[in-house]
Formats: C-alpha cells, structure tokens, sequence
C-alpha cells in the first residue's frame, strides 16, 4: 500500500482510532525540560500516577538555566531555581534519566537529544516544547505538546491524536554559496506565511533539502513551528543514519543492521498522495533577515522594509512592527546599527554553525561598543568546538563564549538584552520582547550575526574582505 | 475539568492575527511551578504600562471596564502561535476566559484549550468580525452565546453561526473528561501494541 512517511509511522504507532480524524498514539520518547517538565511532573505526581515507560522518558536542565561560567542551581531568573530542583526531584521521583546541569551530555533538548541518539528514524518523539519539530529531520514523527499531555505521554506511553493534514514542500535546485539552511527556513516563511502550514505535518523533499547535511536539516525542521505546522519531517538517508551510528543511545551490532534496514524503507512512496504540496526553487533564496515582529516579515539581506501589502498581514500588525522596530518602508537592512549579536539557541548552535561563524570571525575583531555573545547548544558542541579552537576565535574576537543553554533566546525574567537595543540574532522568534523588553530583534543564520557583529551593523557575510 | 456546554457572556473582541504565546503570558510571567496564579500576568506586555510593572494601560481592551466580565475572547488567525507554553491557556482560564473565538490556532494551542476546558472555536475572519460588531457599543448588552453542544455562535441579535470542532475534543469538553483515565481504559491494548511493536522494532525499548 503506497503511503506518505507521515502515514507509514502513523500506522505503525497507531493503538486504537478514537474518534474520527483522532488517533491513540504510542509515543516512543517523551522528553522534559525545566521550564514547562517540571510542571507536568509535578502534577503527574501529585494525581498519584507514575510513569508508565521510565526508561523511554528523559529530562535535561536548558532553558532558564545560566550560561554563564560556573553556574548552579541559582539562575538570574527571580524563581528559577524553584524550577530547577521541582524538575530534579521530579525525574529522581519518576525514575526517569535526568541530565543536569553539570551532565556532560547536558544540552538544548533539540540539540543534545539526536547528538545521543535518544531521537531515531521512524520513532514518534514528544516534549513540552514547541521546537520538538526540529527533531523530524531525523525521520522521527517529533512534535510539541502542552504539560497536560506531556502527563498523558508519561503516564499512559501514549497520547491522543488529531491527526494532521499532509504537506510536502519540495524544494529543488541548489542553495547559492553562502546562503543556509536557515535562509531558507526563513524564505519559506517569508514566501508561504506564518500561517502556511496550518494544521499539517510537513515533509521537506527535493534536492536542495537532500544535499543539507543533517545539522542543516534540522534547522530547516526548526522552524516548523514557525510555520503552524503540527511538525516536520524529513525521510532519513544514509546521511542521517552516518549521523547516528555509534551515538550513545543508537541500537548497535546486529540490532544496529537490523534497525538501518527498516528506517531505509522509511519515505513517502512514488505515488503518495499528500493533502496540499508547495514548492520553491533554492536558486531563488538569498541570506535573508528579519525587519518586523513576526519570523514571515522578513527580505533578502541586501533588500529593503517592504510598503504594506495586502496578504499575511493586517495593516495594524504590519504598522506595529515598523514602530516597534523603528524602521520605516524603504529604508535598507543592511547597514541598520546594532547594539548587539546573538548566536545560540536550537535553531543555529550546533557544532557546524559555530565552525561557519567562527571561519568569518577569525582574525576579525567585534566593533567597539557591540555585546556579541555564543552559546553553544550543548556542552558536547562546547567541548569539541574547544578542541578545534573555535572558542579561541569566538573569544579573540570579543565575543562572550559561555556554558550551555537555552539563554537569551528569549527573555524569562533574567538576563536581557537593553530596551530598544537592535539584536541580531541566529534564534526562531524576533516577538515583541521576546529576547529583553523592547529588544529589536533580528532573525538570520549565524553567518550573517557573525558579519554584523564586526561591522556593528547589518551586514553580509558574502561581502566581506579578506 | 468544568465541563462546558453552552456559555452566554460578554466577549471581548482582541482582532489580530497571529498573537504569540509569549503575549498571552510572557515567560518573566511564568514565576513558580504551578498552573497557578497566572492570571495577573496575561497579556502583561499589552497590559500594563511597563514591563514588570502592574500600572494598567488604559488603551488596552482587557483594562476597558465594559469588558471586566468577558469569558470569550474574538480573536484573529493563528491565535496561541509560538512556544508551546501551556501557561498561555492557563492564565486564560483563570482570567475567566472559556472561549475563544478566531478563525485558526496554532496546533498546541488549541489542544491545551481542549485540555483545560476552553473552547476553541474555529468561525472565518469576517464573520469573527461581525460578531465584535454584534457587541458594540454596549458589550455587556449584546451577550455572545457560545453552544457547544449544538456547535453554534449566537448574537444578541439573533445571528447564528455554525462551527466545526472534531469530535473527540468536543466529548472532552462537553463531559469535562479528564483524558489519562480515559486512555488508561485502553490499557491492555496499549501493552498489546507495545509488545507487538517491539518485536518489529526492538531498538525503540533498549
């Protein structure tokens, strides 16, 4: 029977249909972090239930921890620590694998999970996180949920399901020098809207998103989210399984054969049909950067803020975005002052985007005057990134090289960015205050963060000379 | 879980499109590990005149008196985009708020409503619009009814607009249900299915 990846994990995971259209799920993996985890632990706990799959269920300390140097349980966050010990003592009470905040394989959920193998092609994969999508580029049906069926997902190994509409965007072609895997998640934004993928569960195929390396993938599957996509996914190939084999999660030996043969057969058939398809050609994508509140209002980096125009957004939105940004239809992106740079986050802070920025930093020094800070995904990424010398060169440079975590991708009460400062940053979300009170933020690959932190303004990476 | 069956009260009408979880509730706003004690910070950005602060500001609707006893909310497309924070339907509810009208929402959004006995109903943007027509000028004599049990919007006018919700998350709201022990009905089933699985997948349960 030919059917869509989607549909293949689906049937393979489905307990009992529930209703129309909804599904009783077996979920394979079910993930917490501090921030919302410790919630859904506490309650799961406090209504007398355990946790059905101890050994299929882990925690990680990323969001609201510090990343600065010698960091414990003490957070600039007012409460953070509540957060903290509710969710250690949750996981020891639960029995569930916690890696804590000094855990070398302590991480952002989305990067240290596949960097273990804990993700695996074909498995179903949830956390309270809307990010999980990342994890599609695995070939895992990954996807974000609440706390109150992060509880379900714990206490029962499965959830209930609506089960989304398909969507392939095939994207062929190839990405010009230069141009990212985050470019083209936020082309895709800027060209479909935030609202393109509404209710569906996305696979990217097509030439250009079969020549990303994994690390890219998950970038593009990052920003799914953005996109009101229920998730993403991306058929796993030799290169995912490259990606897996030895990680220490990863099946081995002969169940390691064995597991490679049944993902191979995981992809959409010739002649699967999908509910809507969308395409766009890679040529087409320049480095791109975000000038409004909203990851869809965004221009190629040497474009302009565009005049309003009818389509994703209402005049009022379009309005408050200028005046919140302080910038007006016309003006040019590139050149913007900034106060400061950004890289980090689980979008842009694997290893590979750290080694990209830091080949355009290399014996560049930030401008005076600009706050440029990297935040290394996880605390593996930071210490290969430290056996390559990347954080000699992020250092020399004057930026700040700091522990891993989730940091000032957004603002939780702790450490900011100042009102009204222009940030560039490698992060999903440029929301109203999203990364400090009134902060400006600016949404590109790291590429484009490192350029613009040596020119203390927006700049192109691709332009500048050596 | 209150269950919900009709609800005939005043609506507030907050039309844009694509309001982010982070403004339904900030993450400064989430201070303690609790689905407690988030009403206060609701809209905090929009809410009051600087952040942290709890100065009201008077130009946002949810400060307008004629809307202190909205329990619906009209809303634009997209609503409860962004983190998945389930914060966002918490403050809601405990603000009061037990539907919420807009013509998409994000995914996790909407099934956080469902999970905490908000209604989410899905109408088209004009006709969202017509209804925070309906109410002017005088909100708290033009009640909106919301009915779920018949899947109709009603003015005080008398214009009814028919929805679409899936049947499972009606059931869950209209019964209040909580949805662990429904699941947990099917327990032999789920031990069935995982056996079976791990036979053809032995990987997934090392």
């Amino acid at each position: 029977m030919s059917g869509t990846l989607f549909e293949k994990i689906w049937n393979a995971h489905l307990v009992s249909e529930i209703g129309p259209g909804t599904g009783l799920i077996l979920v394979d993996r079910t993930l917490l972090h501090e921030r919302t985890g410790g919630v859904a632990l506490k309650s799961l706990l406090a209504a007398g239930r355990k946790v059905y799959a101890p050994r299929q269920a882990f925690a990680v300390m990323d969001h609201i921890v510090d990343t600065l140097p010698g960091r414990g349980d003490k957070t600039m966050m007012p409460t953070g620590t509540e957060f903290i010990r509710a969710t250690r003592e949750g996981a020891r009470a639960a029995g569930i694998r916690l890696f804590d905040l000094n855990d070398p394989n302590q991480g952002i959920v989305h990067v240290m999970s596949p960097e273990l193998g804990i993700v695996l092609p074909g498995t179903t994969l949830v956390c309270p996180d809307s990010h999980t999508c990342t994890q599609g580029a695995l070939g895992a049906l990954a996807w974000g949920i609440g706390s109150t069926e992060a509880e379900h997902a714990l206490a029962t190994s499965t959830l209930r399901v609506k089960r989304p509409r398909t969507m392939r965007v095939t994207i062929d072609g190839t990405l010009a020098p230069g141009v990212t895997a985050k470019d083209l998640a936020l082309y895709l934004l800027g060209k479909f809207g935030v609202a393109g993928g509404k209710g569906h569960i996305v696979e990217y195929a097509g030439s250009a998103v079969r020549a990303l390396d994994v690390e890219g993938r998950m970038t593009l599957c990052n920003m799914a989210t953005e996109f009101a996509a229920f998730s993403a996914i991306i058929a796993p190939d030799d290169a995912v399984f490259a990606y897996l084999e030895g990680r220490p999660f990863a099946p081995t030996g002969a169940m390691w054969a064995r597991a490679v043969e049944s993902w191979s057969a995981l992809r959409s058939d010739d002649d699967a049909r999908f509910d809507t398809e969308l395409a766009a050609d890679a040529r087409d994508v320049a480095p791109m950067i975000t000038w409004g509140t909203s990851p869809q209002q965004v221009v190629a980096l040497d474009g302009e803020v565009p005049a309003f125009a009818a389509g994703h957004s209402a005049r009022e939105a379009y309005d408050r975005a200028l005046s919140y940004m302080a910038l007006e239809p016309g003006q040019r992106l590139a050149g913007l002052p900034i106060d400061a740079a950004f890289i980090g986050s689980c979008t842009n802070s694997r290893l590979s985007d750290l080694r990209r920025a830091a080949a355009i930093l290399r014996g560049r020094t930030v401008k005076p005057g600009v706050r440029a800070i990297c935040v290394p995904g996880s605390t593996e990424v930071r210490r290969q990134a430290e056996s390559e010398g990347i954080d000699k060169v992020f250092l020399s440079a004057g930026f700040e090289w700091r522990e891993s975590g989730c940091s000032m991708c957004f603002f939780a009460g702790g450490e900011s960015f100042g009102p009204r400062q222009r940030v560039v940053s490698s992060t999903n979300r440029n929301f109203e205050s999203r990364q400090g009170p009134q902060t400006r933020s600016h949404l590109a690959s790291p590429e484009t963060v490192a350029a613009s932190a040596i020119a203390g303004a927006i700049a192109d990476p691709r332009k500048l000379g050596r | 879980m209150e269950p919900f069956t009709v609800l005939t009260a005043i609506a507030m009408p907050l039309l844009r499109d694509n309001i982010d979880t982070d403004i339904i509730i900030p993450s400064r706003e989430m201070r303690s590990v609790s689905k407690k004690g988030l009403a206060d910070g609701l809209f905090a950005g929009w809410r009051y005149r600087a952040i942290g602060g709890r100065e009201p500001d008077p130009d946002f609707v949810l400060n307008d008196p004629a809307y202190a006893q909205a329990r619906i909310l009209l809303t634009g497309a997209n609503f409860g985009c962004g983190s998945s924070r389930e914060h966002a339907a918490w403050a809601l509810g405990e603000y009061g708020f037990r539907a919420i009208v807009a013509p998409s929402f994000n995914p996790i959004f909407r099934a956080n409503c469902v999970a905490n006995g908000i209604v989410p109903v899905v109408l088209a943007a004009d006709v969202v619009s017509a209804i925070a027509q309906s109410i002017l000028p005088r909100p708290a004599a033009a009640p909106v009814t919301v009915d779920l049990v018949q899947q109709l919007v009603r003015t005080a006018q008398g214009a009814l607009y028919s929805f679409q919700i899936d049947a499972e998350a009606r059931q869950m709201l209209l019964e209040g249900l909580d949805a662990v022990e429904l699941t947990l009905k099917q327990e032999d089933r789920i031990a069935a299915a995982r056996k079976a699985d791990a036979e053809v997948r032995p990987w997934v349960y090392l």
